[in-house]
Parts: structure tokens; C-alpha cells; sequence
């Protein structure tokens, strides 16, 4: 498996580079469906039942984790343009882990407000 | 990849980064409880700076998310490259339509 920049298999940066890998695609596979559920503006009546439809909790934790993986990625991408553009390559590993952390907590203030 | 596609995904992520810090910040608004059609309607409808925002933001998604998609393909399936540069542009074109579809429905409407 070609990862670039992600370091040995199995460690603190593989990983990294394989979240940021995991979480573009599932944000990928998402993406279609929520340009279709817009879409559902054109009739606003229909965009409203959708909407009243999102109000159920399982919903909401799904958001929430939509929020996690969002941020995930960029952060994560946010590491791959600042280590790849700049000289700079200490404290990779403390970033990954800050960037996973700050995910973590964007998402649980989502879930918080959305309850 | 190769030395354009690098350049297009790089490009369009570092594009993207402030937009998707104002789309997160926009998430946490519009989630409201109790938002409703209306609300979001009005705030979007006839919005010029709303529709040249997002659509930037769905031509980059679009671009970006091909290039990922044609990578995975690529590097964790059989499919030849040929082959997955042919799927990854199907759907970054889909994913531009239902994206624009999408502002459409929200913006001119």
C-alpha cells in the first residue's frame, strides 16, 4: 500500500495518513447524498419534511460524526500541505494526535447543541 | 499520481481549508433544533455571495474528492489506472452536477 508520507506501517503516522485516507473517502461517499437531500430545496414543503426527518437522534449522532470526520480531514490535510510546504518536520506525531483531539471535541460540542 | 493531479488536489485543499472552516461554522448554526425549511430559505434564496461561495466550495469538493477517489482505486483495488481515472471522472462530474443542483435548489429556486 503506497500512503507517501505516512512513515512505517502500523505507526503513530500510518495511522494518521490512514485516517485522513479513510475519512476523505467516507466523506466522499456521503457527499452525493447530501448535494441530493439539498436539492430537496427546490420544494421547500418536501425540504421541510426532510428536515423534520433529521430531528431524530440517530440522526443527530450520525451528523455528529460527519462533523468529526470533516474536521479529521482537514486537519489532516491541513498537516499533509504544512509538512510537505514548509521546512518543518518535528512534532508530526503531537499534531495527528491534537488534530484527532480537537476533531473529538468540535464533534461532541455538535452533538451537545444538536440534543 | 501524477506531477497535475498532485498539483489539483494540493491546490484544491489548500483552497478549501478556509471554506470548510466557514461550512463547519455554518453546520453549527443551521442545526439549530428546530430549524426549519423557511428559515434556511430565507437566509439563502436570491443570495448571490451564498451561491458563488458554495459554488466555489462544490467545484473544489468536486475536483478534490475525483483525484482521492481516483488514488484509492488506484492503490487498493485491481482497476488499472486508465480505468479508475475513468470512474473517478464520472464522479466528480456527478458530484458537480448534484452539487450545483443543490445551490439551485437552495439559491434560484
Amino acid at each position: 500500500m503506497n500512503m507517501g508520507l505516512a512513515g512505517r506501517r502500523g505507526s503513530a503516522l500510518w495511522i494518521a495518513a490512514m485516517i485522513h485516507r479513510l475519512s476523505g473517502l467516507a466523506l466522499a461517499i456521503f457527499l452525493p447524498f447530501h448535494f441530493l437531500a439539498l436539492s430537496l430545496a427546490i420544494r421547500e414543503a418536501t425540504f421541510d419534511s426532510f428536515l423534520r426527518w433529521t430531528d431524530q437522534p440517530w440522526v443527530k449522532v450520525s451528523e455528529s460524526g460527519l462533523v468529526f470526520l470533516l474536521t479529521v480531514h482537514l486537519l489532516g490535510g491541513l498537516r499533509v500541505l504544512v509538512i510537505e510546504n514548509l521546512d518543518w518536520r518535528d512534532g508530526q506525531k503531537q499534531l495527528a494526535t491534537i488534530a484527532a483531539a480537537v476533531s473529538a471535541v468540535v464533534a461532541f460540542i455538535f452533538l451537545v447543541r444538536v440534543f | 499520481m501524477n506531477v497535475r493531479l498532485y498539483v489539483w488536489q494540493r491546490g484544491t485543499a489548500a483552497l478549501m481549508a478556509p471554506l470548510v472552516l466557514i461550512h463547519i461554522a455554518v453546520i453549527f448554526y443551521a442545526t439549530r433544533q428546530g430549524l426549519s425549511a423557511a428559515d434556511i430559505l430565507s437566509r439563502t434564496r436570491g443570495s448571490v455571495v451564498w451561491a458563488a461561495y458554495y459554488g466555489l466550495f462544490v467545484a473544489a469538493v468536486s475536483i478534490h474528492a475525483a483525484i482521492g477517489v481516483r488514488n484509492i482505486l488506484s492503490e487498493w483495488s485491481p482497476v488499472h489506472d486508465r480505468s479508475a481515472g475513468r470512474v473517478a471522472l464520472a464522479f466528480g462530474l456527478i458530484l458537480a452536477a448534484a452539487g450545483l443542483r443543490a445551490i439551485y435548489g437552495l439559491v434560484f429556486a
